[in-house]
């Protein structure tokens, strides 16, 4: 009887999107040729779509009401995700775990094409933004629109002090990431009154700002036409060839991702790392308790800012060649994807987040044009099904331990 | 003089337009709190099915006016029906999440919609058949001001008369108000707060679609990718006037309007977004509560 219900139900909403998505998805004009396409195909695509996926969502919630309430709710559900916690806190478990990690990423080029080592390079890039933003979104939580910009003007710093003084990528590695960092304090400064939506989108102003300067100030950025022949990192001197100086590149990301993780990592543990946990879980009780709202805040921004900066100048570097499309919103939109799908504050999640976002579309070429698609998709679905993210962050407890009793003689 | 009076006019016809999108972001945050992102694409989704419904009938040859009605129609329900729709999917579930969460589901919704209309149809821009002839007694002025241009000036003020009736003097609209002052307090007296909301969405939603269709109209073409930019603009003429205040928001969108004209007349036309982008951060660093909003204290 229910299930009949349900069925009908689910009949009915199929109905209703097909109704929804007809004059889209079924009609196709031509204003030109003056001519009209009926796709009534993709109608009834839309609705056997629709009708399954409404099952499978009952069928998802049904389950989840009816399972028994497991004791600690503490525990992850997922065992993907409760296999890579208990890997990483076994520390045998976790000294194999990252001798594997090790040797792949090691080997990887050598087994690989280039073309396969340059898909990874970028990969590893996204990795450390959106370790970056993270620290912004995931720890101190503040949703952060415009992090795009922050890339933009590491990119634009090699670029142009490259072009103009001619100074080489060493030099200007903690240049690019100092100047970003300058402007997250800048950005930071007149929004810290802000509340979490508004900041948003302040935020998300200040980006298009930004790329929209680099766009129209011709004569400072070059304008659309953008700025090549950029420099490939060197090494003391040496001159590469075009193979080896992706594998320098992509071990020099490696390096990169090493380093942040570190240092994010024993971020999260500091004083002030649990300040922004604290902040980010309530601001006036975390005042009460004396932290400083205003420092904290800004040093969030100028440290994600800073990341992004780093990563900025290696996108310049890799790539030869950088013009403001790159550094559009959707640019931003995918790196907050992978905070969110990895779990926020989390930087396993963070780092697998990175790597299947990037690298899913790259290996399923046929899917690559509904990338976009499926990040707001999955944006959407993660708020509603799952919003701690895949790998959630296990959130640090301490616990008195009752010694043991001394023993009896 | 003349050049003043155009930009005037044509910065009253700007504003117009932000009104009727800017509308449905001030009563959707009125009510529930949270910042539609996807407003801005349901515009453009508006628009859309204006220029397909208009291109179809015009190739099978119906006459103008019936043209004009039902495209207007059209586009009106389909994206009321996708206001509400979205409004079921992503936003209700998370009504009672933490504040971040319906904001960044508001996001990916946005990026939804406009990828499932670049898949469905095409990135290119599309030529929108011409709905509105110039008029004739219209001629001797026209240097000034169009004839689209009066047309959207006209809609608009009767939209807003319309609209304004209905939230002073209906029953959904009283039960629009009383939600939006305290939802419990609604809800204790009988209101049933979930048909509000949707109702608040449709009504949004179909004033943006007027918007798109009119927009489309004067300009003439028609992307996938204008909904973002109508559609930060207009959370801008939102906020300039006080989010959450119905005539604020048609006052900030008139003074959005007339500085973005103004500005790319006589400073540059290359920065106009910049313009525009520039007044939204000022505005919520100096006064967040905007020209008509009441400035709210969070107790604890």
């Amino acid at each position: 009887m229910v299930l009949l219900k349900e069925f009908k139900k689910a009949l009915l909403t199929s109905l209703w999107f097909v109704f929804l998505t007809f004059p889209i998805v079924v009609i196709k004009v031509d204003p030109i040729e003056r001519t009209v396409f009926w796709r009534w195909q993709n109608a009834f695509y839309m609705a056997v779509g629709t009708f399954s996926i409404y099952l499978l969502v009952k069928f998802y919630q049904h389950r989840k009401e009816n399972q028994p309430k497991s004791s600690d709710a503490g525990e992850n559900k997922l065992p993907i995700s409760s296999l890579i916690h208990r890997i990483l806190l076994n520390p045998v478990q976790r000294n194999i775990f990252i001798g594997i990690v090790a040797a792949i990423s090691i080997v990887f080029p050598h087994i690989f094409s280039t073309y396969q080592t340059n898909v990874m390079t970028t990969a590893l890039m996204y990795v450390v933004l959106g370790l970056g933003l993270n620290i912004v979104v995931g720890l101190a939580g503040l949703l952060d629109l415009g992090f795009v910009a922050f890339y933009a003007v590491g990119a634009y710093t090699y670029s142009l002090l490259n072009l103009h003084f001619g100074l080489g990528f060493w030099t200007v590695l903690p240049i690019g990431g100092l100047l970003a960092a300058t402007f997250g304090i800048l950005l930071g400064f007149p929004v810290l009154r802000l509340r979490g939506d508004y900041l948003a989108i302040v935020t998300l102003g200040f980006g298009e700002i930004i790329r929209l300067i680099l766009e129209n100030w011709g004569k400072f950025s070059k304008g659309p036409s953008g700025i090549s022949n950029i420099p490939r990192p060197g090494f003391f001197g040496m001159h590469f060839n075009l193979e080896q100086s992706v594998l320098y590149t992509y071990y020099l990301m490696i390096i990169l991702v090493i380093v942040t993780i570190f240092i994010v990592n024993r971020l999260q543990d500091s004083r002030l790392g649990r300040a922004w946990i604290a902040l980010r879980e309530d601001e006036i009780a975390c005042q009460a308790m004396g932290i400083d709202k205003r420092k904290t805040k800004l040093v969030a921004f100028s440290l994600g800012a800073f990341w992004a900066g780093i990563v900025g100048v290696m996108f310049a570097a890799k790539t030869t060649f950088i013009n403001p499309a790159s550094f559009t919103f959707l640019e931003s939109a995918i790196i907050l994807s992978i905070v969110v799908l990895g779990g926020m504050g989390s930087i396993v999640g963070v780092v697998f987040g990175a790597l299947i976002l990037i690298l899913l579309p790259e290996y399923l070429r046929a899917l690559s044009e509904y990338r976009m698609l499926a990040f707001g998709a999955i944006l959407v679905c993660m708020m509603i099904f799952r919003p701690q993210g895949l790998i959630s962050n296990i959130r640090r407890t301490y616990k008195f331990e009752k010694k043991s009793p001394p023993p009896v003689r | 003089m003349d050049y003043f009076i155009e930009l005037f006019f044509s910065g009253l016809t700007r504003g117009s337009i932000y009104a009727l999108i800017a509308l449905g972001y001030t009563m959707v945050y009125g009510i529930i709190g949270l910042i539609n992102f996807a407003h801005g694409e349901i515009y453009m989704i508006g628009a859309f099915t204006a220029f397909i419904v208009a291109t179809v009938l015009s190739v099978y040859g119906f006459p103008l006016v019936s043209i004009v009605i039902i495209s207007g129609l059209a586009a009106v329900v389909w994206a009321s029906s996708y206001g509400y729709t979205i409004e079921k999917i992503a936003y209700k579930p998370l009504r009672h999440a933490p504040r971040l969460s319906p904001l960044i589901s508001a996001i990916g919704m946005s990026i939804f919609l406009q990828n499932y209309v670049l898949l469905a149809q095409t990135s290119d821009f599309l030529p929108f058949p011409t709905l509105f002839p110039d008029l004739e007694f219209m001629e001797p002025i026209a240097h000034i001001i169009g004839t689209t241009d009066v047309i959207i000036l006209v809609t608009t003020i009767v939209v807003m008369v319309l609209l304004t009736l209905i939230i002073k003097f209906t029953k959904i609209g009283k039960a629009m108000r009383a939600t939006a002052q305290d939802r419990t307090m609604a809800t204790l007296v009988g209101i049933n707060v979930n048909n509000v909301i949707s109702a608040t969405f449709i009504v949004g939603s179909g004033l943006a679609a007027i918007g798109g269709m009119l927009v489309a109209a004067h300009i003439g073409q028609i992307n996938f990718y204008i909904g973002f930019l109508a559609g930060i603009k207009a959370f801008t003429a939102a906020v300039l006037g006080g989010i959450g205040s119905i005539p604020g928001a048609v006052l900030g969108s008139f003074v959005l309007g007339l500085t973005e004209s103004f500005a790319t007349g006589y400073v540059s036309s290359d920065y106009e977004d910049v313009f525009a982008f520039s007044l939204l951060v000022l505005i919520l660093i100096f006064k967040p509560s905007g020209l008509l909003g009441r400035a709210s204290n969070e107790k604890v």
